[in-house]
């Protein structure tokens, strides 16, 4: 017993120690060190090559995302990011109900191509009820139509050397002081050619609207929303990410989002 | 339980103490750290993600236009016209401001959910959050492997962890016990922190794993069951965050009973292994008895 009082005592000075430093803590102490450039942050962002990998491993190249039942359509699909672009091409754009809008396939292909909005609704479609997952944390289920990529891929014969989409963007989105760049995103060709990756121009059996992307929006269901670009103005097949942007692969990446949204 | 030295030939005069044993092995030991140091990085960040969208819903989707939140946290402008936290637990509100929802100082607050002693970064970063998160989260399930495997090797789980029911005949002594903070250092577990360690070990971690892979998009194609398992990626992401929950606590009684139970002999043990026990028992004297005197 007397063994206990003094184990109590010294419970009580230990942790009145302990919780007068309390206040002097917090986690600003930490701030610089995980700041944008700092080389910790590098090290701990490099955990996220190895998930890209490990899930590459795992997932298998078609192994299908969920699919939902149509009761499972509860509201309409929350927008996010742009979601009503004011750049001057789009708008004019968007003025003729898109009828002049057409959709450039270049970069490391053996056939350039051009498609307009009706040829794309025109070609074999594919349909699914999916779940999509921001990167905030939210999700929100929605019927999706579109053309499979792999069948504008297809067409245009994907040079061996290509290794990754790049989906260019007409909507900028603001950088504070250094003004607005173009939404940019990529992914590589194993999702690129996914049977669940479609160009969508349909939401809920409605056009796609204008706030999720309207013309046309890519799917990219394995992977979180910020992977799924809107307002698509052309893809390009690269070899290298480099050239876009600050290198990253998408307009997020650049601000420090991993580049690989599957998780 | 190896015993290190026997301390039978104590000099006259000198209190008797107890023997001191090997009671941690070295893969509990260095997982423990492991974990101690992951969890702490693991929290902070998990609440700087969770504040880019500070509400938990049931099901498969998050409800904008019905509702299906159980938690929410925010702030409201009130009738006063002033600002004020609120958060909403299953339809009730209670005013969180300078914790939940507001916090920071008054001249200019943050609206935010958790406030910026409370996540890393202390601001609004999410992608740096996500960053920590991840790096943390492979450390802490690389431990939880090397801790499983070694700990169902070594006998660690069915020898220490797993209560036997002698542990639950004997859970009302020992929480009579715990209650009245006295406690028996034989170098064993009681029922009580059998059932601790066993809950958190064998529950609480494998569930805040498996939830945390269920709310990733890639690992839905991969091994879709989890969506059954949890009901949907909302749950999943609402039991995440009760694991958390729960692990909090958990540490708060842990740190607790270090303390209340000798902190340097606990501390040794956690870190060299060596942990002195009680002094050993009189003849014709009983744990019982002792415990009485």
């Amino acid at each position: 017993m007397s063994r206990f009082l003094v184990n109590r005592r010294r419970f009580l000075k230990v942790a009145g120690v302990a919780a007068s430093a309390v206040p002097l803590s917090g986690c600003d102490a930490l701030d610089g060190l995980l700041s944008g450039q700092s080389p910790a942050r590098g090290i701990m962002a490099s955990a996220n090559t190895l998930t890209y990998r490990v899930q590459r491993m795992l997932i298998g190249a078609d192994k299908l995302a969920p699919e939902f039942a149509a009761s499972e359509v509860r509201q309409g699909q929350r927008p996010n990011g742009s979601t009503d672009p004011t750049d001057t091409d789009y708008l004019a754009l968007q003025g003729k109900g898109f009828a002049d809008y057409r959709l450039q396939v270049t970069g490391l292909v053996e056939k350039p191509l051009s498609f307009s909005l009706d040829e794309i609704r025109n070609m074999p479609a594919r349909t699914q009820i999916t779940r999509h997952d921001c990167v905030e944390g939210w999700s929100c289920i929605a019927k999706w139509s579109g053309v499979p990529l792999a069948r504008l891929l297809d067409e245009a014969k994907v040079k061996p050397e290509a290794r990754f989409v790049v989906f260019h963007c007409f909507d900028s989105m603001s950088l504070g002081l250094s003004g607005a760049v173009p939404y940019y995103e990529s992914i590589d060709l194993i999702d690129a050619r996914h049977p669940q990756t479609i160009l969508a121009y349909g939401c809920n059996d409605q056009p796609l609207p204008v706030a999720n992307g309207a013309p046309l929006r890519v799917r990219i269901e394995r992977q979180l929303g910020y992977k799924m670009a809107k307002y698509i103005k052309s893809i390009e097949l690269v070899s290298t990410l480099q050239p876009f942007g600050r290198g990253k692969g998408g307009f997020w990446e650049d601000l420090g989002y991993e580049w690989y949204g599957g998780i | 339980m190896t015993i290190v030295n026997e301390v039978e030939d104590m000099p006259m005069g000198q209190p008797e103490t107890g023997r001191v044993i090997v009671r941690h092995g070295l893969a509990t030991r260095i997982t423990h750290w492991t974990w101690a140091v992951a969890l702490f990085f693991l929290l902070l960040s998990g609440l700087q993600i969770f504040n880019a969208h500070p509400s938990l819903y049931i099901g498969n989707q998050s409800g904008f236009e019905f509702d299906n939140a159980i938690l929410e946290i925010g702030a409201v402008r009130g009738d006063d016209g002033q600002p004020r936290g609120v958060t909403t637990v299953f339809g009730r509100s209670f005013t969180t401001t300078g914790v939940l929802g507001m916090s920071g100082v008054a001249e200019n607050p943050s609206y935010r959910g958790f406030p910026a002693w409370a996540t890393l970064p202390s601001y609004q970063d999410l992608s740096t959050g996500r960053v920590i998160h991840f790096f943390f989260a492979w450390f802490f399930v690389a431990a939880f492997l090397v801790w499983l495997v070694s700990s169902l090797i070594n006998g660690h789980i069915r020898r220490d962890i797993l209560p036997s029911l002698a542990d639950v005949r004997a859970l009302p002594q020992s929480l009579a016990d715990h209650l009245r903070l006295r406690f028996h250092h034989d170098g064993r577990y009681n029922g009580l922190q059998k059932f601790a360690y066993a809950g958190v070990l064998l529950v609480v971690f494998p569930l805040i794993i498996l939830t945390g892979l269920t709310m990733s998009p890639g690992m839905n194609a991969a091994w879709p069951w989890l969506l059954d398992v949890f009901g949907g990626r909302q749950t999943a992401r609402t039991l995440h965050f009760l694991c958390m929950a729960l692990l909090v606590l958990f540490f708060i009684v842990h740190i607790f009973m270090v303390f209340a139970a000798g902190p340097l002999n606990e501390m040794r043990s956690i870190v060299t292994g060596r942990y002195r026990t009680d002094a050993p028992l009189k003849e014709n004297e009983t744990l019982e008895q002792e415990t009485r005197r």
